[in-house]
């Protein structure tokens, strides 16, 4: 059982508060979406909770121990963290993308060993890549890209997984792969932490959510407690309603009739 | 998907984890850029203004003392100096472009071959290399160090075309530099002295070039064999590779000062050779794949093969007119023209 929690985080860059005292705490077997409107703080939270920079002030901890208290290769060990729209700089072979992965957990020297090329080999069935195996990386669609990143971050198996918008730019069947995979994750016993700003999404596949307004906690917990037209109307200026449909929540947005424009009246 | 499928898949897949991971192309292109690397060294040894016979070397005939000479003073210096040079040019492109993840990089788009260039001619300018044999190596270092520190201080954290526009900029102040030593220049040998110097050559070295240049050289390499599997992680961006563990600082740090010493030492060495550290990565990856990691060594086998082929051509076929870094200017440039269209066509 694997506990990350943030205590009164606040970053501020060029005198502009980016996040104002951000305490959350998230567990295995949770998938934590973080939402909120753009500039929102969302990824510097994030990267924050990767351990990948330090807040002015506050702490994040795993399992206790402060992040900046591991070093870089212990960390690595047990959290994965993906950016917004990763990619491949090089047209290496998806396997050989996924293989740096065990970047961390590597021997310092010589080739990869036996039991390792297994774990590839199971990341590969996973996320559905066998037959994009040997194929450039950077010819992949952006799907197959998201899955094989995916795949990269999981294969060392890390505790905690850490995802920086994984469904932008994917279309919705994608999408709804990526969100449910991250789901799965959060099953099999992961902690998955995600912004999204697919709402109908969030609604269907996280555990738990925390909104984000201007670097503030606007709200955070349950999904199904927390995800309501106030609390959306609030974070985005839109009035939004909620449906529950044959496939799970659906979330529809109008332009906020609060503005006093005169079509609205 | 029947049971069957599954079974016909699984062998499928089996059967590519061995080409896939494991075995490959390796050791093949390393054995064969060996043997060429024999064959082209073994060549370099006997042709020449004197031509040595197969014989003679092999022992089965007498080697006269001027064979000796030619052959242990002049010939075999030369080759280690070929070896080691076109080596550090190879690796050293190789580990630029893994660094910047731009297969336009090598020690001259970042500013330290002509770093290392400018050091070179104020050794000759100053009178410092008729007094201090070592001058002109050493300064070429310091040089070299000088241009990188100045590349990445001003492309640090910008990114990988802040960082090649930083090349630009330091190799512009370093020419400039150039151009007004020659520029004031005080006698017409001194400027001849050092815009010879600028060409590139290998011919006329001794072992004590050798042996100045030669640790240099071999602890930079070391250096730059060190950043391989942070390399590979960089493919996947600079947050992606912290995440995973890279201490970008040390790499940088690692590439920064291997590079500096062994590209100042040769170039302090030889002089200006450019293009080995551009082409020699791009011949390898079409046997090898784009892993920066498996490319570090044979890139410094085919760097080597390079130098040692091109030395051969000015040697045997022009006499001793043409110098070696104009002739490997004048192939690598329309390698370069090629580069650069290619890329153009692949980007959006």
């Amino acid at each position: 059982m694997t506990e990350l929690v943030s205590t009164d985080l606040t970053v501020r860059r060029q005198g502009r508060l980016i996040l104002d005292g951000v305490s959350l705490k998230a567990r295995s077997g949770e998938f934590t979406a973080i939402i909120g409107a753009n500039g929102a703080g969302k990824s510097t939270l994030l990267s924050i909770l990767a351990g990948l920079s330090r807040p002015d002030t506050g702490l994040v901890s795993i399992d206790g121990k402060s992040t900046h208290l591991f070093t870089r290769i212990q960390l690595a060990r047990i959290r994965a963290y993906l950016p917004q729209n990763p990619r491949c700089e090089w047209p290496i072979a998806v396997e050989r993308l996924v293989a740096l992965g065990l970047t961390p957990i590597l021997p310092a020297f010589g080739e990869l060993p036996d039991a390792l090329e297994r774990r590839i080999e199971a990341a590969l069935v996973q996320f559905d890549l066998l037959p994009r195996r040997l194929q450039p990386a950077t010819t992949l669609s952006g799907g197959e890209l998201s899955r094989a990143m995916l795949a990269r971050a999981v294969v060392g198996n890390p505790d905690v997984l850490i995802v920086d918008e994984p469904t932008t730019g994917l279309d919705p069947r994608h999408a709804l792969d990526a969100a449910h995979r991250l789901r799965a994750l959060a099953e099999e016993g992961k902690l998955v932490i995600a912004s999204l700003h697919d709402l109908t999404l969030v609604a269907r596949y996280a555990t738990r959510v925390l909104a984000l307004d201007g670097g503030r906690i606007a709200a955070q917990g349950p999904t199904a407690e927390i995800l309501t037209s106030e609390l959306l109307r609030k974070l985005f200026d839109v009035d939004a309603s909620l449906t529950h449909t044959l496939g799970g929540l659906l979330v529809d947005y109008l332009p906020s009739r609060s503005a006093d424009s005169p079509q609205n009246l | 998907m029947s049971s069957i499928d599954r079974a016909q898949q699984s062998a499928a897949a089996n059967e590519r984890r061995r080409p896939g991971i494991l075995h490959d192309h390796r050791l093949t292109v390393a054995v064969m850029l060996l043997v060429a690397l024999a064959a082209l060294g073994l060549a370099s040894l006997l042709c020449g203004s004197v031509w040595l016979r197969p014989a003679q070397f092999f022992g089965t005939d007498a080697l006269g003392s001027m064979a000796r000479l030619v052959l242990f003073d002049v010939r075999l210096p030369r080759l280690v100096l070929a070896l080691l040079i076109g080596g550090t040019l190879g690796l050293s492109g190789a580990v630029l472009q893994g660094l910047t993840r731009n297969p336009l990089a090598e020690p001259g788009t970042l500013g330290v071959s002509s770093g290392a260039a400018l050091g070179g001619v104020m050794a000759i300018y100053f009178g410092l290399a008729h007094h201090f044999v070592v001058a002109i190596p050493l300064l070429g270092l310091a040089g070299a160090a000088v241009a990188m520190s100045m590349t990445f201080a001003l492309g640090r954290g910008g990114g990988t075309v802040a960082l090649i526009l930083a090349g630009a900029a330091v190799t512009a102040l370093m020419v400039a530099l150039i151009s007004l030593a020659l520029n004031l220049a005080e006698n017409p040998y001194a400027g001849f002295e050092m815009s010879t110097w600028l060409l590139g050559s290998i011919a006329d070295k001794s072992w004590s070039q050798v042996w100045l240049a030669g640790p240099f050289i071999v602890i930079g390499c070391a250096l730059l064999l060190l950043t391989g599997r942070s390399l590979d992680a960089l493919s996947l961006g600079e947050a992606q590779a912290e995440s995973l563990g890279i201490n970008l600082e040390r790499l940088h740090g690692l590439a920064l000062l291997g590079t500096a010493l062994s590209v100042g030492a040769a170039t302090g060495v030889a002089g200006a050779i450019g293009f080995v550290g551009l082409v020699a990565p791009h011949l390898v990856r079409p046997l090898l794949g784009y892993q920066p990691s498996r490319l570090l060594l044979p890139s410094a086998l085919a760097g080597a093969a390079l130098l040692l082929a091109a030395d051969l051509v000015t040697r045997v076929f022009s006499g001793r007119d043409l110098k070696l870094g104009v002739f490997t200017a004048l192939v690598g440039t329309p390698f370069f023209f090629w580069l650069v269209v290619r890329l153009r066509r692949r980007a959006p």
